[in-house]
């Protein structure tokens, strides 16, 4: 086996053990218990996709492919910090439906503006 | 040879994407899961990108994939750690194996106001 083979060999290798932790990601995707697991899998699967990227960006030999990895990572990265404040200002903890939470995230904000008040004077 | 040790970090990175993944499934609750994501996958797809930048021998590609990792390298904690907190102020209870928390009791409202001993 001369270098060059064993380098599409990895290539390939490489493409079917990204291909297992995507099926992975997914599956944690979809049992994840809590919302945080879900938003943590999407984070994963964005940088999957980075590694996926560069794999095929070697295996084409096309370098353009690597500035869509740039910003894949980007986009992924202020989407996981807007599910992050999405988390924290929803205040839930389960899957519990929305409707029984209503008056503690209410009661929330209500102690929240006075507290902003309170440090602002 | 230099095709067969770049062949070697390519398996390398793959199999540490692998095992973040691995951990993600496994591992008993999201604070942990996040311990294996956030470490084990970024390293993973930066390897990845290093291997291009190699591969690559020109200094305009290298350049951009080794930005590529850097920036990657700058931003999985911060969003790690972003989404720890804000799963800890939203109320998520670690495992019940967890040995030490000492944050415990320190988050008194639901808005990540960090409270001290002394108050």
């Amino acid at each position: 086996m001369t270098p060059q083979e064993f380098f599409e060999l990895s290539i390939y290798i490489s493409f079917g053990l990204t291909i297992i932790a995507f099926l992975f990601t997914i599956l944690r995707l979809i049992l994840g218990t809590t919302l945080a697991d879900r938003i943590l899998s999407l984070d994963m699967l964005v940088t999957l996709g980075i590694g996926f990227i560069a794999i095929f960006t070697l295996h084409t030999g096309f370098y353009a492919y690597l500035d869509m990895a740039i910003a894949l990572g980007l986009v992924g990265f202020l989407a996981t910090v807007a599910f992050a404040r999405l988390l924290m200002h929803r205040g839930e903890t389960n899957d519990t439906p929305a409707g029984d939470k209503l008056e503690d995230i209410e009661d929330g904000d209500g102690t929240q503006e006075v507290k902003t008040n309170g440090e602002t004077n | 040879m230099l095709d067969i040790f770049l062949g070697c970090l390519l398996i390398a990175a793959a199999i540490f994407n692998l095992i973040a993944a691995i951990g993600l499934l496994r591992l008993p609750d999201v604070y942990t899961r996040m311990h294996a994501a956030s470490k084990a996958g970024t390293f993973g797809s930066g390897l990845m990108l290093v291997t291009i930048a190699i591969h690559a021998g020109e200094i305009n590609i290298a350049s951009r994939a080794l930005a590529g990792v850097a920036f990657f390298l700058l931003t999985a904690p911060i969003s790690a750690h972003l989404l720890a907190r804000a799963a800890y102020v939203a109320g998520i209870e670690p495992w019940s194996g967890t040995v030490r928390d000492d944050l415990k009791g320190h988050y008194k409202d639901k808005q990540g106001h960090l409270s001290s001993d002394e108050e």
